[in-house]
């Protein structure tokens, strides 16, 4: 079993954050990469981009948001309680260069799995800038955390409870104006706020670095579950990313992957959700 | 005779009994040997090297060991039971079986010699899928054979909800491909409740490449064989789902370089097939994720590793490799040939030297 030591809720308890023991993932992670979790016996293999590691602890960190029945049934985990399986670090670590300047842009759970790149950009001796959005003020998450790891934070809600009324591409696009030097962005975060991100930067033939979320099954090459198309080529998530060039990103295609499932997730999460009720 | 279902008989009844006296293992010898892959080279490696003294660890980057017996077979071929009664043999006699782990990623192959192995055995099978690259192969409904068996076999999918891994259920199935997996998707999907289960393949009967046997048993259940025919393309509706396969009528023509006759597309003769579920069966390639992380592997041009075919050495002092990781897609007997081979060259070598 691979307990968790912290559990922590975010957002509302709408984001669950777990440190777990993991001593060999946490030693070989590096920003970017993720691990697969299954909770139990009858359980699904979830893939999650790891959000921090404690080589001297030995643990590594992951951020969810509850959405379905998997991520339901993680959120219950107790503190001392664990996962049955986790399999990492997977997938390519994000290539970390010095540049100048870039901007780091992450939408709701996606800060969680910004942050260490964030930070690994700041420390090779990079300009960082942030740009967090979130729908509003108390689904924000990490914005301390992110603050440290810039130089400077811009934070947007949808709803304008906080900082900035509106998207992160608007804050972007006004980055992008006013700062004709930036080298590279990297945005990550749901579907169509990488999609939105990446269509601004090509307009200013700014390089832009996106994480991908498919499903997946083994998460080592063997399934090819979780292909997308990049540049017009088939590419698997797991072991060709799950970075890859905001550019080339099939973004549509990759969402209507993502739904493959739609009806079976519903009917998984109100089985499980009838089953704790009752 | 009929051999195989004779074998089956007697492990099955030494199962249930435990007549047989408990095999004599040999006195330790000192030697530390990490097994990478549970598949069937990398138990019978095992097996063989605890009998003779040494200390085996199998690293499995699955949850479950078992490799493609587990992941890969569909349980009315193998039960799953046998495979993990098998498993739990080695166990009882002394080999370490560690789930989870992914060398090349969690751990590589130099840090298994600086923990203290002494010598590695690579049994991590082909695995990376191949695919048609025609247009709309990446339609929801369109899967790998490897994750369409591995989600009904491995992850059990054939009992949601009660196991949370879903699994698209197809009425109108079709299985690209002629070989093993091809017909064990495709009795899959019948089970899995299809009404119309096709093997669509290029060539014509005498070329499938499937034992005669495992044709035999697919039509017996109901799978519709669509022979010299090959697909040009898949359609999809609004939410991305597949609804249909262009395909073309073949024939033969003159031999190619494998001496099968090679299959000429007749123009013309496309034609469209209504299905919801597709399976891509046309056979694996090299998984790179070990081979690339491992310095001093001399690889072919197709990315399978080169090995000394008496002993399965591989170009690095200390390492072997056996199964499909270095013939290619082939036979669970063959896998387990090799790795026998292995395992008395690694007794030699741990007790005289390479």
């Amino acid at each position: 079993m691979f307990k968790i030591v912290k559990r922590q809720e975010m957002a509302e308890g709408t984001v669950i954050l777990n440190e777990i023991e993991a001593p060999l993932i946490a030693k070989k992670a590096k920003p970017g990469q993720f691990v697969i979790l299954k909770a139990n016996e009858t359980g699904e293999r979830i893939p999650l981009t790891i959000a921090d590691t404690d080589t001297e602890k030995g643990t590594i960190t992951i951020i969810f948001m509850i959405v379905g029945k998997s991520t339901a049934l993680f959120s219950t985990l107790k503190e001392g309680e664990g996962y049955m399986d986790v399999i990492g670090p997977l997938g390519k670590p994000t290539h970390i260069e010095k540049l100048g300047k870039v901007v780091c842009v992450g939408g709701g759970t996606g800060v969680a799995v910004l942050h260490p790149i964030t930070r690994a950009l700041k420390e090779i001796g990079n300009h960082v800038f942030c740009v967090i959005g979130a729908r509003n003020r108390d689904l924000l998450i990490l914005e301390e955390k992110m603050k440290a790891a810039s130089h400077e934070l811009l934070v947007c809600t949808d709803d304008g409870s906080y900082g900035h009324h509106g998207f992160v591409t608007d804050v972007l696009k006004d980055l992008l104006t006013k700062n004709d030097d930036i080298k590279l962005v990297v945005a990550i975060g749901p579907v169509p706020m990488m999609k939105a991100c990446s269509g601004l930067t090509k307009e200013f033939g700014v390089k832009t670095l996106v994480s991908l979320n498919p499903i997946m099954v083994d998460g080592t090459g063997m399934c090819g579950g979780c292909r997308v198309t990049v540049g017009g080529k088939t590419k698997f998530a797991c072991v060709d990313g799950p970075e890859f060039d905001g550019h080339e990103v099939d973004f549509d295609e990759l969402s209507l992957r993502l739904r493959a499932y739609v009806e079976d997730e519903k009917k998984s999460h109100e089985c499980f959700l009838e089953k704790i009720k009752g | 005779m009929a051999i195989g279902n004779l074998e089956r008989f007697a492990a099955d009844y030494e199962r249930a009994h435990r007549k047989a006296p408990k095999p004599e293992k040999a006195s330790p010898t000192g030697k530390k040997v990490a097994v990478v892959g549970s598949g069937p080279s990398g138990l019978t490696v095992a097996g063989d090297l605890i009998l003779k003294g040494h200390d085996v660890t199998i690293f499995e980057a699955f949850h479950r060991p078992g490799g493609v017996l587990v992941y890969g077979i569909p349980e009315f071929r193998l039960p799953k039971e046998i495979v993990f009664s098998e498993v739990e043999g080695l166990e009882a006699l002394g080999v370490k079986v560690q789930t989870n782990v992914v060398i090349g990623r969690s751990i590589t192959v130099d840090e298994l010699f600086e923990e203290g192995y002494d010598a590695v055995f690579l049994g991590v099978g082909a695995g990376l899928p191949m695919f048609l690259n025609i247009p709309g192969e990446n339609l929801a409904g369109v899967f790998s054979a490897n994750e369409y068996l591995t989600r009904t076999n491995l992850m059990k999918a054939y009992k949601f909800p009660e196991y949370d891994t879903p699994i698209i259920k197809g009425k109108n199935v079709v299985t690209v491909g002629g070989g093993n997996v091809a017909m064990d998707s495709a009795r899959t999907a019948l089970r899995l409740g299809a009404e119309n289960s096709y093997i669509v393949y290029r060539r014509s009967e005498t070329e499938l490449p499937a034992r005669a046997a495992e044709v035999h048993h697919a039509r017996e259940e109901g799978v519709q064989f669509k022979l010299l025919t090959n697909p040009k393309r898949f359609f999809g509706d609004e939410n991305g789902r597949v609804t249909g396969m262009e395909a073309i009528k073949m024939e033969l023509g003159e031999p190619d370089e494998s001496g099968r006759r090679r299959p000429v597309p007749i123009e013309g003769s496309e034609f469209t097939i209504d299905c919801d579920l597709v399976i891509i069966a046309i056979g694996s390639g090299a998984n790179p994720l070990l081979t690339k992380s491992t310095e001093g592997l001399k690889l072919n041009s197709r990315g399978y590793i080169v090995t000394d075919t008496k002993t399965g050495k591989t170009t690095r002092r200390g390492v072997w490799a056996g199964g499909d990781i270095v013939t290619g897609s082939a036979t669970v007997i063959l896998a387990m040939g090799a790795g026998r081979a292995a395992a008395d060259s690694m007794h030699d070598y741990l007790t005289l030297g390479w």
